[in-house]
């Protein structure tokens, strides 16, 4: 199947996914599930790859800049942009595309494979509705919390880096990262982080909807669904940047 | 009364089914036999709308199902119970659960009369201890059971059964094939079976039809069909060597 059919299938599965959802009592439901298991179950290594990647890049910075013309303060406010302008937002969604995409993708393909979704649609349960529909919104809801979470980890990990190693003192490290701050910045980042969050549900769920085969085929399309997911994200990423910082 | 008309189904070039022209009534267990491949399954799928026929025309008491829209699609399905052949249930869900799906889903039943109806339908598969268990924790003769306590839960006017014996042992068989002729005498649904198994079709066949590469050749109840003299349908029925020693011995 080329890319055209594949874009056409997806977009009518998205339009299905919005036509009937479903009773709400259900939405309810299923929206606080996934709100748990895509949200709380990635704040776990949101946390642990912000504090590093946070670090990482304070550390990076003092190696870099030793130009005595460059004030120290240079490294905590290169820092903050770093994590707040590409960090929180793309890198922590290339990361969620792995883990919550290949969830996603693998769970409801599984349930295709074991005609779970052709029993929902007996039912005469519309289940794109019933499936997709409480994993997007509650992606759209946790996306942006999940990436403020990690731009105040992603800089705490900086601050930890100066305290640490004492390459700089932590003032001058905060001085830094209040120097010229835009809350524009942080507005940038979570609308990427919605745009983010709809690409990577509704790509896999995709993926995992039209699965035909068994156990393999369910391997194969969540891989695909990470990859694709993640090519998505990099494109609109470059659109976004394009539209909302030039 | 479920009607097909003229119906057609094909794959790419492949012809699977072939001007198929069948009528199930109801209070009768309508069986759709054939061997592996002959595309039985396909015609079952086509019947629910799980799959859209190339052409012909499928009616549900005189309702128009196969070019009906979406909408009026998903009312017809209301009246169908499906119990697939690995059971479908949602695995995340206890069995009770799976059972109530439907009755929550489409009905605003008081949670007592919920659980009341749930325990009706465990009770009437004979599953009356297996409430809080997870599809994973159960047997697949339970897993067949259960999906048949979901299927009726909603009091369907049609009933269809995929493979209903597949993986099961001859005596869980017979239990499952009891219990589909009880629900279908009791609440009077038009039932259609798809098996490859005899025992079902000599124990339950009140109507057989027998597809062949994608053909009805042959169409009659449990009795008539030892008789049939039809090359095919004789290779099928006479297949096992059991059933040869059985029926020359009178």
């Amino acid at each position: 199947m080329n890319f055209f059919e594949n874009f056409g299938r997806y977009c009518l599965l998205v339009f299905r996914t919005f036509k009937q959802p479903g009773r709400n009592k259900f939405f309810r439901e299923q929206f606080f599930k996934e709100l748990e298991a895509l949200g709380l179950g990635s704040i776990g290594i949101i946390a642990i790859i912000s504090l590093f990647m946070g670090a990482v890049i304070a550390i990076q910075m003092a190696a870099n800049i030793d130009n005595p013309l460059i004030p120290r303060e240079t490294i905590g406010y290169a820092t903050r942009e770093s994590v707040f302008l590409e960090f929180s937002s793309t890198v922590v969604a290339l990361i969620l595309a792995g883990k919550v995409g290949s969830s996603i993708a693998s769970e409801i393909g599984t349930m295709r494979v074991t005609e779970q979704i052709d029993a929902l649609e007996i039912m005469g349960v519309n289940s794109a509705g019933y499936l997709i529909l409480p994993k997007i919104t509650a992606s759209l809801v946790i996306n942006p919390i999940l990436t403020l979470m990690s731009m105040f980890l992603g800089v705490f990990g900086g601050y930890l880096a100066c305290m640490l190693t004492g390459m700089l003192d932590t003032s001058s490290y905060l001085t830094g990262l209040l120097f010229d701050f835009r809350p524009f910045n942080v507005v940038y980042s979570i609308i990427k982080s919605i745009v983010f969050a709809f690409i990577i549900t509704s790509i896999s769920a995709y993926r995992g909807y039209y699965v035909e085969g068994g156990s393999r085929e369910v391997g194969e399309n969540s891989t695909k669904a990470v990859v694709n997911a993640s090519i998505a994200i990099l494109f609109w990423n470059l659109i976004l940047t394009r539209i909302l910082l030039l | 009364m479920i009607e097909i008309k003229g119906l057609y189904k094909t794959f790419g070039s492949k012809e699977i089914l072939n001007d198929i022209n069948l009528t199930f009534e109801g209070g009768k267990t309508n069986l759709i036999i054939g061997q592996s491949g002959s595309g039985k399954t396909v015609l079952m799928k086509c019947a629910v709308g799980l799959e859209n026929p190339s052409k012909g025309e499928i009616l549900y008491s005189g309702r128009p199902f196969t070019h009906a829209s979406l909408e009026e699609k998903m009312s017809i399905r209301k009246e169908i119970g499906m119990v697939f052949q690995g059971g479908a249930l949602f695995d995340s869900m206890t069995v009770e659960e799976n059972v109530a799906f439907p009755l929550r889903m489409f009905t605003k039943m008081p949670k007592s009369e919920l659980e009341d109806r749930v325990n009706f339908c465990l009770n009437r598969v004979n599953l009356p201890q297996a409430h809080a268990k997870f599809p994973a924790e159960i047997s697949g003769g339970m897993k067949k059971r259960v999906a048949i306590a979901r299927a009726i839960a909603l009091n369907p006017k049609y009933l269809f059964f995929d493979e209903p014996n597949s993986g099961l042992d001859p005596k869980t068989s017979l239990v499952i094939d009891a219990l589909i002729q009880e629900i279908t005498e009791e609440y009077n649904t038009v039932t259609v079976v798809n098996t490859h198994d005899m025992n079902s079709v000599l124990e339950i066949g009140d109507h057989i039809a027998f597809i062949y590469q994608g053909k009805l050749i042959w169409t009659g109840d449990s009795k008539s069909i030892v008789d049939a003299q039809i090359p095919e349908v004789r290779d099928f029925v006479f297949a096992s060597p059991l059933m040869k020693k059985i029926f020359k011995s009178g």
